[in-house]
């Protein structure tokens, strides 16, 4: 048992690694291929005062005049002890960005991902055990409406509704303006959280209500519950006993899988409520042409959807006793 | 009351299968008017007139005018027009990508097939919007730049349709035969997994539609996508942020349910071609 945890977990790392080698290649590979010139990124509005001579001596210095193999493995070199470059635009080493950035973010993303986890899950048990009536007609509606928008048009909507017209949630940022970031209360926080979390819950429950309710309608229509209900079963207790855990698995797949979308969600979320945290950055990076951050925010990207997945693996290890790690493969 | 007296008209019913030729000329009709509005529309509402500058939708403005008096419906059909035709596009490229990539996998099989379906994977696990970013930057911006970030990221999932489909078809008698009569695995993919996947293919090209459509939208909101002088619809949904706490809440509400109708007529037109084709729904 303990072997088989260390293969698997071994197996997952060597994964990873392959997956952060196929990132490094083609981030390098298509910043390579860019127009964007370096060294006029880096100059800026100084481009009319450097000389050929200047602009050479900056090449040499960045490596700019080796072949581009070389340039990867000095790269790459760097990216392995953990170095992933200075940020331009917020003058700070990468990850320092990424890591305070993403704390902001992260309260968030948590609670957005928790309530769309929990509401859909409780909205797709109510469409399936009510199939066909009008308030499974109504959540799919939903589902399938809010599956189809755009989540910046629903931000905006939610601003327009709750910032603009009833004045009781703030209009953007993270924190109230003006106010030092020790003095700033919890309460303060999520306060602020709140529309932008709202938003990615309420497109987040879309997936899993449809994927749920389809779920818990095929478990319904099966043998074992017909003999259920003839031995009296009540509907409720058909879903705790008999649904709920047919159900749950697939279901936390699913949410964990959608970390993906939160993740891009966030990215347009913060860009409507202002809200400092990793997303916003990404879109600051692009327009800025911050090359360092911008490689850096894919990077962790991939590692964040990475940990989310191998997350559900580990969870499907834990609440199905059908699958042990070792005895699967 | 007098028409209680003569006998009652059957109410039309339909049957399945009416409806979803009904929902798939409906959707292609109303789709077709957005890609043309355009034209009917005309430019004249393009024009600034300042003596009517943020006026309340109304009859003579449907959606309002914006802060220059340019009338909020013929820009919000230009824009979708645009969109649409910068979707259909970028989809159209992700295709033949997916096409391409899943039928070699399918076909070729052993090394490639392991390289396609991890490359496959590495597309999965990073966020697209992310990615649809970092590609569009690469590329400089603009109209390109969206068309092809767009085209090469959304190929994954029909890749992944294809493959599974081109493996089975590649198990049967009939294609183990041509491989005996010393066809090359091209010749097959030509002659026997192309027709093969038509179906899914064109399933799969309608469904990229909508998340195409979107993601352009996404990218020219963030700014990185069509140029600002573009009316395209993620850019005047940006220009509307600016407006928001002024209370034109027309400027950006009905821009972007005109987007969302799209993105769902899109989205049901995929699914009642699905129930069409495939044979297990087609019947009923």
């Amino acid at each position: 048992m303990q072997l088989g945890i260390a293969a698997f977990m071994l197996r997952k790392l060597l994964r990873l690694a392959l997956l952060l080698i196929a990132v490094a290649i083609f981030s390098f590979v298509l910043i390579s291929l860019s127009p964007i010139d370096p060294i006029d990124a880096y100059v800026g509005a100084d481009m009319l005062q450097i000389s050929p001579e200047q602009r050479d001596i900056i090449a040499q210095r960045w490596g700019l005049d080796q072949p581009m193999m070389t340039r990867f493995i000095l790269w790459l070199r760097q990216l392995a002890s953990g170095n992933l470059g200075t940020s331009i635009i917020f003058n700070q080493p990468v990850s320092t960005v990424i890591g305070s950035r993403f704390q902001t973010s992260l309260q968030m993303l948590a609670i957005a991902w928790l309530i769309s986890g929990a509401l859909g899950l409780a909205m797709g048990v109510v469409a399936g055990a009510r199939a066909g009536s009008w308030l499974d007609r109504a959540i799919r509606f939903y589902a399938y409406t809010l599956a189809a928008s755009p989540t910046f048009w629903v931000a905006l909507l939610l601003l327009l509704v709750f910032s603009v017209s009833l004045k009781i949630t703030p209009i953007c940022c993270a924190t109230p303006p003006g106010v030092l970031t020790r003095d700033v209360t919890v309460w303060q926080r999520l306060h602020h959280l709140i529309l932008p979390a709202a938003t990615l819950s309420l497109i987040g429950v879309a997936n899993i209500a449809l994927h749920t309710r389809q779920k818990l309608i095929e478990v319904l229509n099966s043998d074992y519950v017909l003999f259920a209900r003839a031995q009296g079963e009540s509907l409720v207790g058909i879903i705790r006993h008999h649904g709920l855990r047919n159900i749950i698995l697939p279901a936390l797949t699913l949410q964990f899988a959608s970390l993906s979308e939160l993740f891009g969600g966030s990215v347009l979320a913060e860009q409507v409520f202002s809200y400092p945290g990793l997303g916003k950055a990404t879109v600051e990076a692009a327009l800025r042409s911050d090359v360092p951050l911008l490689v850096g925010i894919v990077f962790f990207s991939a590692l964040f959807v990475y940990t989310g997945n191998l997350i559900a693996d580990l969870t499907y290890q834990i609440v199905d006793p059908r699958i042990r790690i070792g005895k699967s493969s | 009351m007098a028409t209680s007296f003569l006998p009652r008209r059957p109410a039309v019913r339909f049957n399945r299968r009416q409806i979803t030729l009904l929902s798939i000329a409906l959707c292609t009709l109303f789709l077709v008017a957005i890609v043309f509005s355009n034209r009917f529309v005309g430019d004249t509402g393009l024009d600034p007139a300042l003596t009517q500058r943020n006026q309340p939708p109304s009859l003579a403005h449907l959606f309002g005018t914006d802060w220059l008096g340019r009338d909020m419906l013929t820009r919000s059909l230009h824009g979708m027009s645009l969109s649409v035709r910068v979707g259909l596009l970028a989809a159209g490229f992700s295709a033949i990508i997916g096409t391409g990539l899943g039928l070699m996998a399918g076909t070729l099989g052993g090394k490639v097939d392991a390289v396609i379906t991890w490359i496959i994977d590495v597309f999965f696990s990073l966020p697209h919007l992310v990615l649809l970013i970092m590609i569009s930057f690469a590329i400089g911006g603009g109209t390109k730049g969206v068309i092809i970030a767009v085209a090469l990221t959304h190929w994954t999932s029909l890749a992944r349709i294809i493959r599974a489909e081109t493996l089975q078809v590649n198990s049967s008698d009939y294609v183990q035969l041509s491989y005996k009569f010393g066809r090359s695995p091209f010749w097959i993919a030509r002659h026997h997994m192309l027709p093969h996947v038509i179906p899914q293919l064109l399933v799969g090209l309608i469904l990229l539609f909508p998340h195409a459509i979107l993601h352009e939208a996404a990218l020219s909101f963030i700014g990185i996508g069509l140029s600002p002088h573009t009316p395209a619809i993620g850019i005047i949904l940006a220009e509307s942020m600016r407006n928001l706490s002024t209370g034109y809440w027309w400027v950006g509400v009905l821009p972007g349910l005109l987007l969302l109708l799209a993105v769902q007529a899109f989205d049901t037109l995929g699914e009642n071609v699905r129930a069409l084709i495939d044979p297990k729904t087609s019947q009923g």
